[in-house]
């Protein structure tokens, strides 16, 4: 085969397929729901009806006396909270999701693409902190830095990265060896290039996948990990601590909930978005199932399940 | 049970239509005739395992069919899935292309040729284990108890093939289709399975649809040939008079793609 | 044993090198500004030798199965852990059983009615359970059901009228049964309830969507084709046939869910007051208690192998191509 002949069979990378998402209705559900959560973080300071802090409302007053959603046990107003907490969660989560994957994804590409010790050295690490549950991990180490929202981000990346370096790891190897990869480095190009040009949009796609789940997830631990107090302290407005605060008062039913349905809400955007690209990209998953005769799979890009979440 | 006399039709095929979105099949007539077997050829795609699919009403769920298939003065389409069920396997086996994907790599030889065998006749376990050596026995399958016990990846593809065979006859059924049953195998054992299939079918007045697209095989074992192209049997001849007078061109045409015709050379294997 | 060692390092590196302050979160504030105290606290754990010596003394007296003494419950590392364990075994098992037996059924269903209506709604329920915050759930699960329901018990892993059975497995169903007391086992699984429910779903969300991909591939094959062609009734067909073809993946699915349960766990833990390895975990980690928390890396190290193990030999089990090889 001639190496130009090897150069225009170069498939088409995953990321041209991602705009088919958007005729999936959980895709356009998710958007809006993530959306107007991202809406509400940006502006929420602006509009809330009291500040968050303020304890100037008639204590555990129940929805509608008054109030939107009630008030806690300090007189504060759970509406103006819950609005707040988008603000403190939604961009941290989105942060750390990033973070992750800038780390993950050099890890992975390195380790793929130079093979050797290096490969090893750096698998063997993922692989142990793959061995921890996360949150058990996370907890450790939020609270040896000591409890504070910014600590559970760092704790929160340092479990997350590693999910990333293995899918791209093994994307990289899969990559390494195939004819328009090769055909390109015989070609001249550099390995770095060669990674850059041939290999890294094949990578984008399951990336971004496995990113926008990954916020759901991001959101879940951080949350989490104010619920236990190793996250948010007090009085800062965040949905897993406000949660905690209603195991004080389980008869203002309101504390809780609203709280709980807001990272429900935003979990689940997160996760439609993240389903519907899974589907997009990996088109093995929605192949027509013929009854007769095989059905010959297109080429595949396998994604790991989702794991450990709190 | 009573079985017809050697050569008298069987399951008869008329005026067969297949639709999934678009129509694929269409007006196939064939008869299958005790104790002969009748060929299907035609290249890749022309219709012949929806065909055979349909005799065993597998088709998908969204397939509409046309025409009639009796077995035997029973009218198998428009019969529901229940009684399909007592159908297959019971009175009409199959016997598939790929043996090492038509057989159930976690379960062994032995449960894959008795459970059917058990719905089916109700025999109890030592009955039915009985059978399957009895059948084992009749395929050449080496070692038949303990071949039981064992996983199809243990045998080697011909065996695997006959095993696939034995546990098509094991309700003793009337008729048997066969897709494509050499095609996987290597050329050495392919001569060994159409042999086998040739005894079986005379012996036991088996009547037996053998679909291939390789006329080559048809040569060696079949009684009467049908062959399709776009979805329609375009001629149907004894074995005999279709390799000494083709009569339609698409036939020529496979027949000049045989190794060693005598006409233009052409890749074998359409 | 290289990830063990692995394990411990690090649990001991991070708890270390970062700056909080163990012997003040040991003694109180109080406490730690008296001098003498600190100098006593800090003899008696040998926490003022240089860290690899510290490392190496803990590497020696594992050993021996010495785990070091807990600085939060100041009992020996060891037997906490012998209690705390199986209190999440069992929580985690039953919620693997759970869950496999619920997302089974869905994901199979979802795959025979492909891209029909059952499938979608199959989807969104296991992608909401996906996105369940467990601590929540969990607190409203309390809440309803027994708070203002009554119907299931609220916390612990027996009522206090009772006393735990006698230790065998450390798991107060079976140890219960084995000791043929039904009162006592009908209490231990009715405080499992909530615990496990509500552990469940997430695990549920987690393998239901697996599980229907793997279904579908096996629907596909030859070997089901052959096995409808045999005249088999659906049941046998998608029993003996579809979920045997597709328990390889699901095994290693499995596998990975019981990891992101024992994350879970501590959360839910935390909620229902339940003595496990979560709640141990929190507390180790919140007091800066290293010996605890490297009990407990060593814990989650040790169960990660064995569920490896288990799911290598269930491998062999379930696929004979494994076995010979
Ligand atoms: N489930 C299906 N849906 C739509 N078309 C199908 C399906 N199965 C087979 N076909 C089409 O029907 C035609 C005949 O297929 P088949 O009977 O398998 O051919 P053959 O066995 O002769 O090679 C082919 O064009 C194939 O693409
Ligand atoms: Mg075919």
């Amino acid at each position: 085969m001639s190496l130009d002949g090897a150069l225009t069979r170069r498939p088409r990378g995953a990321w041209l397929r991602l705009p088919r998402v958007w005729r999936s209705p959980l895709a356009v559900v998710g958007a809006a729901i993530a959306v107007a959560w991202l809406v509400v973080a940006v502006s929420a300071p602006a509009w809330v009806p009291y500040p968050p802090d303020a304890q100037q409302l008639p204590r555990l007053s129940p929805p509608g006396e008054g109030t939107l959603l009630g008030t806690d046990a300090l007189g504060r107003d759970v509406f103006s909270r819950l609005m707040t907490g988008a603000s403190t969660t939604i961009p941290l989560a989105l942060g750390l999701v990033v973070a992750s994957a800038v780390i993950g994804v050099v890890v992975g590409a390195v380790a793929g693409w130079f093979g050797g010790w290096v490969d090893e050295a750096l698998m063997r690490l993922t692989d142990l902190v793959m061995a921890f549950p996360t949150v058990i991990l996370a907890m450790v180490v939020a609270a040896s830095l000591g409890p504070s929202l910014y600590n559970a981000v760092i704790a929160a990346v340092v479990v997350s990265w590693p999910q990333y370096a293995r899918v791209t790891r093994s994307l990289v190897l899969g990559l390494r060896t195939l004819n328009y990869v090769v055909a390109g480095r015989l070609l001249g190009r550099s390995p770095v290039t060669s990674l850059v040009v041939d290999v890294a949009p094949n990578v984008v796609g399951p990336v971004v996948v496995l990113a926008t789940l990954d916020v759901g997830a991001a959101v879940l631990l951080l949350s989490g990990l104010s619920f236990l107090g190793l996250g948010a302290q007090p009085p800062t407005a965040e949905w897993g601590s406000m949660i905690s605060g209603a195991l004080a008062n389980f008869d203002a039913w309101w504390i809780g909930t609203f709280p709980g349905l807001a990272i429900l809400t935003v979990v689940m955007a997160f996760n439609f978005l993240g389903d519907a690209l899974r589907d997009a990209v990996d088109p093995t998953s929605r192949t027509e199932r013929t009854a007769v005769g095989v059905a010959s799979a297109p080429q595949s890009v396998e994604l790991p399940v989702e794991e450990d979440r709190p | 049970m009573s079985r017809p006399a050697g050569g008298s039709p069987v399951l008869t095929i008329r005026d067969l239509g297949i639709t999934i979105g678009r129509p694929l099949v269409h007006g196939v007539d064939l008869e299958l005739r005790a104790g002969r077997i009748q060929g299907l050829a035609g290249e890749s795609g022309s219709g012949k395992t929806l065909t055979s699919m349909a005799v065993l009403g597998l088709l998908p769920r969204t397939a509409t069919t046309t025409g009639s298939i009796s077995l035997a003065g029973t009218e198998l389409l428009g019969l529901t899935e229940r009684q399909l069920r007592d159908v297959r396997g019971r009175r009409i086996a199959m016997v598939f292309q790929d043996p090492s994907a038509s057989l159930h790599p976690q379960i062994t030889v032995g449960q894959q040729l008795t459970d059917h065998v058990r719905r089916h006749l109700r025999l109890g376990r030592a009955q039915a284990r009985a059978r399957a050596v009895e059948l084992l026995e009749r395929v050449q399958v080496p070692a038949p108890a303990s071949a039981l016990g064992r996983y199809p990846h243990q045998f080697s593809g011909g065996q695997r093939q006959r095993i696939a065979i034995a546990m098509a006859l094991a309700c003793d059924p009337e008729v048997l289709l066969a897709d494509e049953p050499t095609t996987a195998l290597d050329v050495t054992v392919q001569a060994g399975i159409l042999h086998l299939l040739r005894e079986v079918a005379t012996e036991r007045g088996l009547a037996v649809l053998l679909v291939t697209h390789d006329l080559g095989v048809m040569s060696a074992v079949a009684d009467d040939v049908a062959v399709m192209q776009q979805g329609r049997v375009v001629e149907r001849a004894s074995r005999a008079e279709l390799f000494a007078a083709p009569q339609h061109p698409y036939t020529r045409q496979l027949l000049a793609a045989l190794p060693g015709s005598s006409l233009e050379e052409a890749p074998r294997g359409l | 044993m290289l990830l063990l060692l692995g394990v411990t390092l690090v649990t001991f590196t991070l708890t270390n090198l970062v700056p909080g302050d163990p012997i003040a979160a040991a003694l109180g504030e109080g406490a730690a500004a008296n001098p003498a105290t600190v100098q006593a606290y800090v003899e008696r754990y040998g926490l003022d030798d240089p860290l690899p010596v510290q490392y190496l003394t803990y590497l020696g007296n594992l050993a021996h199965g010495d785990l070091g003494r807990s600085l939060a419950t100041g009992r020996p590392v060891a037997s906490d852990l012998a209690t705390a364990v199986p209190a999440t075994i069992e929580i985690a098992v039953c919620a693997v059983v759970v869950s496999l037996l619920v997302a089974t059924a869905l994901g199979t269903v979802a795959a025979h009615r492909r891209n029909l209506v059952t499938d979608q709604v199959v989807r969104v329920v296991s992608l909401i359970g996906l996105s369940l915050p467990t601590f929540w759930l969990a607190l409203v699960a309390y809440d309803l059901f027994f708070r203002r329901l009554g119907i299931a018990p609220g916390s612990g892993r027996l009522s206090p009228s009772l006393t735990p059975p006698p230790t065998i497995t450390g798991l107060y169903t079976v140890d219960f049964m084995l000791d043929g007391d039904s009162v006592g086992f009908v209490d231990a699984a009715a405080h499992l309830a909530l615990p496990v429910g509500v552990l469940s779903l997430f695990t549920i969300g987690l393998l239901t969507r697996f599980i229907r991909t793997s279904v579908l591939e096996v629907l596909d094959s030859e070997y089901v084709r052959a096995a409808r062609a045999k005249g088999l009734g659906p049941g046998r067909v998608v029993v003996g046939y579809v979920l045997r073809g597709a328990s390889l993946p699901i095994l290693t699915v499995v596998g990975i869910a019981f990891g992101s349960l024992l994350s879970g766990t501590v959360l839910v833990e935390s909620v229902f007051a339940w003595p496990g390895l979560g709640t141990y975990a929190y507390q180790a980690a919140s007091n800066l208690d290293l010996p605890g928390i490297m009990g407990v890396g060593l814990v989650v190290g040790v169960i990660y192998l064995v569920l490896n193990l288990i799911v290598d030999v269930l491998y062999g089990v379930l696929d004979p191509r494994v076995r010979l090889a």
